[in-house]
């Protein structure tokens, strides 16, 4: 294996029309890691993400998939070099079976893999295969989410972001989706770049974590440093979780 | 009783050109959201195809009625639908991210184009077509008044048929309307999943273009004249089909034609065909006023 990282940001610089979201970003993820980043509400983690599939395109700096240079590839050709997306506000197809979102998330792959991978995420997500004739605009909002992580998984992605998956839902039924991430890193070797505002949970299951702070990176180390810093219990972690 | 069933006939006939043509405009709202005016020239350009298909097949001594009809059918869906495809290209495209209204205007606009290119290169001049699918049959006679279906209205019912089945097998069963349906529900979503979303906008407008050229052909063999304007009106009734069974709903388009043909061909038989255009659009108000989202509309509810 080589040591260069499978995803590397470098000086993304990205704007909304002249308000710059990302102010250089340098973030780096190794193959089979779990990378989760830490912010507060429009520290710009959604729009990394989504800078990262290309949507909006990064207007500096330069971003690497397995070497190759991806910052201005069309989004839909990203997701076909094997990066896959769950997005924010999870983004289902409500007008579309359970079954037919999980189709849609394999287009981009051969469909000789599709029984194994569907499989796959019903014994991940034992719920999606009880609810698989529903629509998806008719799931509970942790049902919704898991099938966004079905879907992308469906893609084979060899680069899963996660953009807040624990958003909105029951503590029961985050656990129950972290466990799931955990799992699908340990036993699949995923590569897993995570989003999140539950930073006690997003610190505990990552290998290492960035801290994004008004569109910069403030801190980064392994997720056990980054709990145990006073800084970072006092800014995300003190207050209920 | 024999005087309604043979304006039921005739109803059914125009309903299925209207319920192709409205197919057109209710993908392209649904993926898009934009109303596109130049759908009803789309058409007609669609109909001139067929009459120079029909000259052209003609010339080359071609008199077999079913390779005729084929012909002229598969090129006009053809070269309509590349017609289509340019003006999404031309006009619409490059406006994408654009206001709202912008492509609105670059469609009245690209209508009027549109018809001024088809006045100028073909003449401003009625063209008349010979018949070329004759005959028909008595169903049956009561009270003096005979009941007729054509041949030619069997063909238009088993073509339109073939086509919408065939349509909703592609919309719902195959991979490349699931594409398109995921565009028309979340674009950036879709683009995040690998569909080209361009493309699928692209072939969206293919798709409505052919079907618009079928209604063309059909209009041709049905009436026998067309000429540069033919567009305007049966666009625009085509969009009120499309309303009226719920713009964006596929079954909702086939639906509203099948109803605004009927209409008319009834208002005209019982009371004055002078005013079937006035009957046509007020009971489209009467729907709205009534049933905002049309017919077979869908409200949006999701959770959150």
């Amino acid at each position: 294996m080589s040591t260069e990282p499978i995803l590397r940001i470098s000086g993304v610089h990205t704007y909304y029309g002249k308000i710059e979201a990302l102010k250089g970003i340098d973030v780096e993820v190794n193959e089979g890691e779990i990378v989760t980043l830490i912010g507060s509400n429009g520290a710009g983690k959604t729009t990394l993400l989504m800078t990262v599939c290309g949507d909006p395109q990064a207007q500096e700096g330069q971003i690497l998939f397995e070497g190759k240079d991806i910052t201005k590839v069309p989004t839909d050709q990203i997701v076909r070099m094997g990066i896959a997306q769950s997005p924010e506000g999870r983004r289902i197809f409500s007008r579309m079976s359970v079954y037919e979102n999980l189709q849609m998330g394999a287009l981009v792959t051969d469909p000789k893999y599709f029984n194994e991978d569907l499989a796959k995420v019903y014994k991940l997500f034992p719920r999606l295969e009880e609810r698989r004739d529903q629509r998806g605009g008719t799931l509970s909002g942790g049902e919704q989410q898991m099938l966004a992580i079905g879907r992308a998984l469906m893609s084979r992605p060899r680069l899963l972001l996660l953009d807040e998956p624990s958003l909105g839902i029951a503590p029961l039924v985050v656990r129950q989706i972290f466990q799931a991430i955990k799992e699908v890193n340990e036993k699949e070797g995923m590569t897993i770049f995570l989003v999140e505002q539950n930073a006690f949970h997003a610190l505990k299951l990552a290998h290492r974590a960035y801290v994004l702070v008004n569109g910069k990176v403030a801190m980064s180390g392994t997720g056990q440093e980054l709990l145990s810093n006073p800084e970072i219990r006092a800014a995300y972690l003190e207050g209920g979780h | 009783m024999a005087y309604f069933i043979q304006q039921l006939i005739n109803g059914l006939t125009l309903g299925a050109i209207y319920g192709l043509i409205a197919i057109g405009y209710t993908m392209v709202y649904g993926i898009i959201g934009m109303i596109n005016f130049a759908h009803g020239e789309i058409y007609m350009i669609g109909a001139f195809l067929a009459i120079i298909s029909y000259l052209v097949f003609g010339d080359m001594g071609i008199v077999s009625i079913p390779i005729l009809l084929m012909g002229m059918l598969v090129i006009s869906m053809i070269f309509t639908a590349a017609y289509g495809w340019t003006v999404e290209r031309l006009a619409y495209r490059p406006l994408r991210g654009s206001f709202r209204l912008a492509p609105l205007i670059s469609a009245i606009g690209m209508s009027i184009a549109l018809q001024n290119y088809v006045q100028i290169s073909q003449g401003a001049r009625v063209k008349p077509i010979q018949p070329v699918v004759q005959g028909g049959f008595q169903l049956f006679t009561q009270g003096g008044f005979a009941v007729q279906i054509t041949y030619l209205q069997i063909v238009i019912w088993v073509l339109t048929t073939a086509l919408m089945v065939g349509f909703t097998y592609l919309i719902t069963q195959t991979s490349l309307g699931r594409q398109q349906r995921a565009c028309e529900q979340d674009r950036k979503m879709a683009s995040l999943i690998g569909v080209n979303v361009d493309r699928t906008i692209s072939l969206t407008f293919v798709l409505g273009a052919a079907l618009a050229a079928v209604a063309g052909l059909i209009t041709t063999l049905y009436y026998g004249v067309i000429d540069f304007y033919v567009g305007f009106l049966a666009g625009m009734k085509a969009f009120t089909a499309a309303v009226l069974g719920g713009i964006g709903s596929l079954p909702g388009a086939m639906l509203g034609g099948l109803m605004i043909g009927l209409i008319e061909a009834f208002w005209s038989a019982y009371f004055t065909i002078e005013y079937k255009d006035v009957a046509t659009f007020g009971i489209l108000v009467l729907v709205l006023i009534f049933k905002p989202t049309g017919f077979l509309g869908k409200p949006e509810v999701e959770k959150v």
